[in-house]
Protein backbone atom coordinates (compact mmCIF):
# COMPACT_ATOMS: atom_id res chain seq x y z
CA UNK A 1 0.00 0.00 0.00
CA UNK A 2 1.84 3.19 -0.97
CA UNK A 3 1.32 6.71 1.32
CA UNK A 4 -1.21 7.94 -1.34
CA UNK A 5 -3.48 5.21 -0.99
CA UNK A 6 -3.00 5.00 2.97
CA UNK A 7 -3.66 8.52 3.11
CA UNK A 8 -7.30 7.89 0.29
CA UNK A 9 -8.28 5.69 2.72
CA UNK A 10 -7.64 7.09 6.16
CA UNK A 11 -9.86 10.09 4.53
CA UNK A 12 -12.95 7.82 3.88
CA UNK A 13 -12.73 6.35 7.28
CA UNK A 14 -13.49 9.88 8.18
CA UNK A 15 -16.09 10.66 6.09
CA UNK A 16 -17.71 7.53 6.92
CA UNK A 17 -17.56 8.57 10.96
CA UNK A 18 -18.55 12.09 10.34
CA UNK A 19 -21.83 10.30 8.21
CA UNK A 20 -22.88 8.08 10.96
CA UNK A 21 -25.70 9.67 12.18
CA UNK A 22 -27.31 8.62 9.29
CA UNK A 23 -27.27 5.41 10.78
CA UNK A 24 -29.55 7.24 13.46
CA UNK A 25 -32.62 7.86 10.82
CA UNK A 26 -33.50 4.00 10.98
CA UNK A 27 -36.58 3.36 13.52
CA UNK A 28 -37.06 0.13 15.19
CA UNK A 29 -34.03 -2.63 16.54
CA UNK A 30 -32.54 -5.17 14.36
CA UNK A 31 -34.27 -9.04 14.52
CA UNK A 32 -33.46 -10.66 18.03
CA UNK A 33 -31.46 -7.79 19.11
CA UNK A 34 -34.28 -6.43 20.91
CA UNK A 35 -34.27 -5.16 24.90
CA UNK A 36 -36.68 -5.91 27.64
CA UNK A 37 -39.00 -2.63 26.90
CA UNK A 38 -40.00 -4.40 23.59
CA UNK A 39 -40.31 -7.78 24.75
CA UNK A 40 -42.56 -7.06 27.56
CA UNK A 41 -44.90 -4.94 24.51
CA UNK A 42 -44.54 -7.48 22.59
CA UNK A 43 -44.74 -11.01 24.78
CA UNK A 44 -45.83 -9.95 27.89
CA UNK A 45 -43.39 -11.00 29.67
CA UNK A 46 -39.44 -10.96 29.71
CA UNK A 47 -37.41 -13.98 29.11
CA UNK A 48 -35.44 -14.76 32.07
CA UNK A 49 -32.12 -14.80 30.78
CA UNK A 50 -32.29 -12.17 28.49
CA UNK A 51 -33.47 -9.73 31.54
CA UNK A 52 -30.33 -10.96 33.19
CA UNK A 53 -28.31 -11.39 30.54
CA UNK A 54 -28.86 -7.09 30.28
CA UNK A 55 -26.95 -6.40 33.02
CA UNK A 56 -24.09 -8.88 32.69
CA UNK A 57 -22.43 -5.87 31.37
CA UNK A 58 -22.46 -2.20 31.08
CA UNK A 59 -20.82 -0.68 28.13
CA UNK A 60 -18.99 2.97 28.82
CA UNK A 61 -20.72 3.96 25.21
CA UNK A 62 -23.72 1.84 25.54
CA UNK A 63 -25.75 2.06 22.42
CA UNK A 64 -22.48 4.23 20.67
CA UNK A 65 -23.89 7.14 22.68
CA UNK A 66 -21.98 8.99 24.90
CA UNK A 67 -22.49 9.10 29.08
CA UNK A 68 -24.30 12.17 29.99
CA UNK A 69 -26.09 12.95 26.26
CA UNK A 70 -29.24 13.83 25.95
CA UNK A 71 -31.94 12.04 23.93
CA UNK A 72 -32.42 14.58 21.25
CA UNK A 73 -30.99 14.28 17.47
CA UNK A 74 -28.54 16.73 18.05
CA UNK A 75 -26.94 14.98 21.02
CA UNK A 76 -27.40 11.38 19.40
CA UNK A 77 -25.94 12.13 16.02
CA UNK A 78 -22.85 14.19 18.14
CA UNK A 79 -22.31 10.89 20.24
CA UNK A 80 -22.55 8.77 16.91
CA UNK A 81 -19.91 10.52 15.44
CA UNK A 82 -17.71 10.56 18.76
CA UNK A 83 -18.40 6.69 19.33
CA UNK A 84 -17.14 6.15 15.41
CA UNK A 85 -13.80 8.23 15.90
CA UNK A 86 -13.05 6.58 19.66
CA UNK A 87 -14.14 2.64 17.93
CA UNK A 88 -11.84 3.83 15.14
CA UNK A 89 -8.73 4.75 17.53
CA UNK A 90 -9.59 1.44 19.43
CA UNK A 91 -9.19 -0.81 16.84
CA UNK A 92 -6.82 0.44 14.36
CA UNK A 93 -5.01 0.33 17.87
CA UNK A 94 -5.86 -2.69 18.93
CA UNK A 95 -5.68 -4.63 15.83
CA UNK A 96 -1.57 -2.92 14.75
CA UNK A 97 -0.69 -3.73 18.23
CA UNK A 98 -2.06 -7.61 17.77
CA UNK A 99 -0.92 -7.40 14.20
CA UNK A 100 2.66 -6.35 15.74
CA UNK A 101 3.42 -9.39 17.68
CA UNK A 102 2.46 -11.47 15.31
CA UNK A 103 4.96 -10.04 13.05
CA UNK A 104 7.44 -9.67 15.69
CA UNK A 105 7.20 -13.48 16.33
CA UNK A 106 7.08 -13.85 12.61
CA UNK A 107 10.79 -12.34 12.62
CA UNK A 108 12.17 -14.22 15.80
CA UNK A 109 10.89 -17.54 13.82
CA UNK A 110 13.35 -16.60 11.05
CA UNK A 111 15.96 -15.64 13.15
CA UNK A 112 16.51 -19.14 15.05
CA UNK A 113 15.75 -21.27 11.38
CA UNK A 114 17.72 -19.34 9.01
CA UNK B 1 -26.77 -9.47 13.48
CA UNK B 2 -24.87 -8.49 17.26
CA UNK B 3 -26.50 -11.21 19.27
CA UNK B 4 -27.05 -9.80 22.51
CA UNK B 5 -26.09 -11.69 26.08
CA UNK B 6 -28.97 -13.44 27.15
CA UNK B 7 -30.43 -14.54 24.00
CA UNK B 8 -28.53 -17.69 23.42
CA UNK B 9 -29.03 -20.26 26.41
CA UNK B 10 -25.02 -21.78 27.61
CA UNK B 11 -24.95 -24.74 25.53
CA UNK B 12 -25.16 -22.65 22.21
CA UNK B 13 -22.54 -19.86 23.66
CA UNK B 14 -20.28 -21.68 25.14
CA UNK B 15 -20.01 -24.16 22.73
CA UNK B 16 -19.51 -21.32 19.98
CA UNK B 17 -16.28 -20.32 21.98
CA UNK B 18 -15.47 -23.07 21.46
CA UNK B 19 -15.04 -23.24 18.49
CA UNK B 20 -13.75 -19.52 18.17
CA UNK B 21 -10.79 -20.47 20.40
CA UNK B 22 -8.78 -22.54 18.33
CA UNK B 23 -10.01 -20.61 14.57
CA UNK B 24 -8.47 -18.00 16.90
CA UNK B 25 -5.09 -19.94 17.48
CA UNK B 26 -5.10 -21.39 13.62
CA UNK B 27 -5.65 -17.53 12.35
CA UNK B 28 -2.70 -15.94 14.56
CA UNK B 29 -0.53 -18.78 12.92
CA UNK B 30 -1.62 -18.29 9.22
CA UNK B 31 -0.89 -14.74 9.98
CA UNK B 32 2.33 -15.28 11.74
CA UNK B 33 3.56 -16.60 8.30
CA UNK B 34 1.40 -14.55 5.54
CA UNK B 35 1.25 -10.80 6.89
CA UNK B 36 3.98 -8.60 5.98
CA UNK B 37 4.74 -6.16 8.80
CA UNK B 38 4.44 -3.60 6.34
CA UNK B 39 0.21 -4.44 5.76
CA UNK B 40 -0.25 -4.74 9.45
CA UNK B 41 -1.60 -1.09 9.04
CA UNK B 42 -3.97 -2.26 6.21
CA UNK B 43 -5.37 -5.14 8.20
CA UNK B 44 -5.96 -2.55 11.27
CA UNK B 45 -7.94 -0.18 9.05
CA UNK B 46 -9.57 -2.79 7.56
CA UNK B 47 -11.00 -3.82 11.24
CA UNK B 48 -12.08 -0.01 11.59
CA UNK B 49 -14.03 0.17 8.62
CA UNK B 50 -15.62 -3.05 9.40
CA UNK B 51 -16.75 -1.27 12.27
CA UNK B 52 -17.71 1.92 11.36
CA UNK B 53 -19.71 0.57 8.47
CA UNK B 54 -21.50 -1.61 11.04
CA UNK B 55 -22.97 1.85 11.92
CA UNK B 56 -25.19 2.48 8.89
CA UNK B 57 -28.41 1.47 10.16
CA UNK B 58 -30.89 0.51 7.72
CA UNK B 59 -34.85 0.15 8.03
CA UNK B 60 -36.45 -2.16 6.88
CA UNK B 61 -40.41 -3.29 6.51
CA UNK B 62 -41.92 -4.28 9.43
CA UNK B 63 -39.64 -2.31 12.32
CA UNK B 64 -35.94 -4.07 12.19
CA UNK B 65 -33.10 -2.85 10.78
CA UNK B 66 -29.35 -4.09 9.78
CA UNK B 67 -26.46 -3.22 8.06
CA UNK B 68 -23.40 -4.58 6.12
CA UNK B 69 -20.34 -6.12 7.77
CA UNK B 70 -17.47 -5.24 5.38
CA UNK B 71 -16.00 -8.73 6.03
CA UNK B 72 -16.13 -10.20 2.26
CA UNK B 73 -14.21 -6.71 1.40
CA UNK B 74 -10.85 -7.11 4.18
CA UNK B 75 -10.65 -11.25 2.93
CA UNK B 76 -10.57 -9.99 -0.66
CA UNK B 77 -7.68 -7.77 0.31
CA UNK B 78 -5.65 -10.00 3.11
CA UNK B 79 -7.29 -13.23 2.97
CA UNK B 80 -9.89 -14.91 4.84
CA UNK B 81 -7.88 -15.11 8.25
CA UNK B 82 -6.94 -11.78 7.98
CA UNK B 83 -10.27 -10.76 8.07
CA UNK B 84 -11.46 -13.12 10.90
CA UNK B 85 -9.12 -11.24 13.11
CA UNK B 86 -10.33 -8.15 11.67
CA UNK B 87 -13.44 -8.93 12.23
CA UNK B 88 -13.16 -10.54 15.62
CA UNK B 89 -11.29 -7.53 16.95
CA UNK B 90 -13.91 -4.89 15.82
CA UNK B 91 -17.03 -7.13 17.39
CA UNK B 92 -15.02 -7.42 20.95
CA UNK B 93 -14.59 -3.69 21.00
CA UNK B 94 -18.39 -2.99 19.58
CA UNK B 95 -19.20 -5.55 22.42
CA UNK B 96 -16.97 -4.29 25.77
CA UNK B 97 -17.24 -0.36 24.94
CA UNK B 98 -20.46 -0.12 23.26
CA UNK B 99 -22.63 -2.80 23.94
CA UNK B 100 -23.60 -3.71 20.42
CA UNK B 101 -23.36 -7.59 21.13
CA UNK B 102 -23.26 -9.66 24.07
CA UNK B 103 -19.71 -10.32 26.03
CA UNK B 104 -21.37 -14.12 25.96
CA UNK B 105 -22.02 -14.08 22.58
CA UNK B 106 -18.68 -12.91 21.70
CA UNK B 107 -17.77 -16.74 20.57
CA UNK B 108 -21.01 -16.32 18.12
CA UNK B 109 -21.17 -13.29 17.02
CA UNK B 110 -17.34 -13.81 16.00
CA UNK B 111 -18.27 -17.17 14.42
CA UNK B 112 -21.39 -15.68 12.21
CA UNK B 113 -19.65 -12.46 10.97
CA UNK B 114 -15.80 -13.11 11.38
CA UNK B 115 -15.47 -16.70 10.24
CA UNK B 116 -18.73 -17.73 8.34
CA UNK B 117 -19.51 -14.57 6.19
CA UNK B 118 -15.86 -14.00 5.10
CA UNK B 119 -15.16 -17.21 4.12
CA UNK B 120 -17.86 -17.61 1.88
CA UNK B 121 -17.81 -14.32 0.59
CA UNK B 122 -14.02 -15.05 -0.46
CA UNK B 123 -14.75 -18.46 -2.26
CA UNK B 124 -17.29 -17.15 -3.70
CA UNK B 125 -15.09 -14.54 -4.98
CA UNK B 126 -12.54 -16.51 -6.07
CA UNK B 127 -14.49 -19.00 -7.84
CA UNK B 128 -15.72 -15.86 -9.88
CA UNK B 129 -12.63 -13.76 -10.30
CA UNK B 130 -10.51 -17.25 -10.43
CA UNK B 131 -7.06 -16.20 -12.84
CA UNK B 132 -8.64 -12.74 -14.17
CA UNK B 133 -6.33 -10.09 -14.84
CA UNK B 134 -6.30 -7.54 -12.05
CA UNK B 135 -8.26 -4.92 -14.25
CA UNK B 136 -10.87 -7.00 -15.31
CA UNK B 137 -14.67 -6.53 -14.31
CA UNK B 138 -15.01 -10.20 -12.85
CA UNK B 139 -13.20 -8.53 -9.44
CA UNK B 140 -15.79 -6.26 -8.70
CA UNK B 141 -18.38 -8.64 -9.59
CA UNK B 142 -16.92 -11.70 -7.80
CA UNK B 143 -16.63 -9.27 -4.68
CA UNK B 144 -20.29 -7.80 -4.98
CA UNK B 145 -21.75 -11.48 -5.49
CA UNK B 146 -19.36 -12.96 -2.80
CA UNK B 147 -20.08 -10.81 -0.16
CA UNK B 148 -24.28 -10.99 -1.06
CA UNK B 149 -24.06 -15.01 -0.57
CA UNK B 150 -21.20 -14.33 2.63
CA UNK B 151 -23.69 -11.80 4.49
CA UNK B 152 -26.94 -14.19 3.67
CA UNK B 153 -25.32 -17.49 4.55
CA UNK B 154 -24.48 -16.04 8.16
CA UNK B 155 -27.62 -14.02 9.02
CA UNK B 156 -29.16 -17.70 8.28
CA UNK B 157 -26.68 -19.27 10.52
CA UNK B 158 -27.74 -16.40 12.71
CA UNK B 159 -31.42 -17.09 12.26
CA UNK B 160 -30.82 -20.65 13.07
CA UNK B 161 -28.58 -20.29 16.50
CA UNK B 162 -31.95 -18.28 17.77
CA UNK B 163 -34.47 -20.49 16.50
CA UNK B 164 -32.69 -23.04 18.31
CA UNK B 165 -32.53 -21.68 21.41
CA UNK B 166 -36.87 -23.09 21.96
CA UNK B 167 -35.81 -26.41 21.07
CA UNK B 168 -33.02 -26.66 23.87
CA UNK B 169 -34.77 -24.61 26.10
CA UNK B 170 -38.34 -25.39 25.57
CA UNK B 171 -40.90 -22.78 27.29
CA UNK B 172 -41.67 -23.04 30.95
CA UNK B 173 -45.35 -21.99 31.98
CA UNK B 174 -45.62 -20.44 28.59
CA UNK B 175 -42.05 -18.58 29.29
CA UNK B 176 -38.98 -19.00 27.22
CA UNK B 177 -35.53 -18.58 29.15
CA UNK B 178 -33.66 -17.78 26.27
CA UNK B 179 -34.76 -16.54 22.63
CA UNK B 180 -38.52 -17.19 21.94
CA UNK B 181 -39.57 -17.79 18.68
CA UNK B 182 -39.07 -21.03 16.76
CA UNK B 183 -36.96 -21.72 13.98
CA UNK B 184 -40.12 -21.16 11.58
CA UNK B 185 -39.99 -17.81 12.16
CA UNK B 186 -36.25 -16.50 13.22
CA UNK B 187 -34.51 -18.77 9.73
CA UNK B 188 -36.77 -16.63 7.61
CA UNK B 189 -36.77 -13.39 9.20
CA UNK B 190 -33.02 -13.15 9.57
CA UNK B 191 -32.64 -14.80 6.18
CA UNK B 192 -35.23 -12.61 4.08
CA UNK B 193 -34.21 -9.18 5.71
CA UNK B 194 -30.66 -10.30 4.26
CA UNK B 195 -31.45 -11.24 0.77
CA UNK B 196 -33.94 -8.38 0.23
CA UNK B 197 -32.32 -5.29 1.62
CA UNK B 198 -28.95 -5.62 3.72
CA UNK B 199 -27.00 -8.00 1.17
CA UNK B 200 -27.30 -5.75 -1.34
CA UNK B 201 -25.72 -2.96 0.72
CA UNK B 202 -22.85 -5.05 1.71
CA UNK B 203 -22.66 -6.23 -2.30
CA UNK B 204 -23.04 -2.64 -3.03
CA UNK B 205 -20.36 -1.43 -0.68
CA UNK B 206 -17.86 -3.90 -1.35
CA UNK B 207 -18.31 -4.01 -5.29
CA UNK B 208 -17.82 0.00 -5.00
CA UNK B 209 -14.38 -0.16 -3.16
CA UNK B 210 -12.87 -3.31 -4.85
CA UNK B 211 -14.18 -1.06 -8.10
CA UNK B 212 -12.25 1.66 -6.54
CA UNK B 213 -9.01 -0.22 -5.78
CA UNK B 214 -8.73 -1.44 -9.21
CA UNK B 215 -8.81 2.23 -10.11
CA UNK B 216 -6.31 3.43 -7.77
CA UNK B 217 -4.00 0.78 -6.05
CA UNK B 218 -4.40 -2.42 -7.97
CA UNK B 219 -1.58 -3.90 -6.43
CA UNK B 220 -4.07 -4.05 -3.00
CA UNK B 221 -6.43 -7.02 -5.37
CA UNK B 222 -2.62 -8.86 -5.30
CA UNK B 223 -1.48 -9.12 -1.75
CA UNK B 224 -2.76 -12.76 -1.41
CA UNK B 225 -0.80 -13.90 -4.49
CA UNK B 226 2.56 -11.95 -4.08
CA UNK B 227 2.97 -13.76 -0.38
CA UNK B 228 5.20 -16.98 -2.21
CA UNK B 229 7.36 -14.79 -4.01
CA UNK B 230 7.57 -12.01 -1.31
CA UNK B 231 8.73 -14.90 1.27
CA UNK B 232 12.21 -15.10 -0.55
CA UNK B 233 12.87 -11.48 0.41
CA UNK B 234 14.54 -11.15 3.35
CA UNK B 235 12.67 -9.62 6.58
CA UNK B 236 13.35 -6.01 6.96
CA UNK B 237 13.78 -5.05 3.44
CA UNK B 238 10.97 -2.91 2.12
CA UNK B 239 9.94 -3.73 -0.90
Amino acid sequence: MNKNTQKKLWIGLLILAVLTPIGLLAQGTAFGEWGSGELQQTLGYVPAGIKSGETLWQAIFSGYSMPGFGNSFLHSSIGYILSAVIGIALIYTATLTLGKIIAKREEEQRNENP
Amino acid sequence: MHIPDGYLGPITWMALWIVMIPLWIIASRKLKKDLKTKNVPLLAMGAAFSFVIMMFNVPVLGGSTGHAVGGTLIAIVLGPWAALVAVSVALVIQALFFGDGGITAIGANCFNMGVVLPFVGYYVYRLISANADTSSSRHWIGAGIGSYIGINVAATLTGFEFGLQTILYPAVNGKFQYFMYPLSVSVPAMAFEHLLVFGFIEAIVTALVVRYLQQTDPSLLRLTERTISQDKIPAGVSV
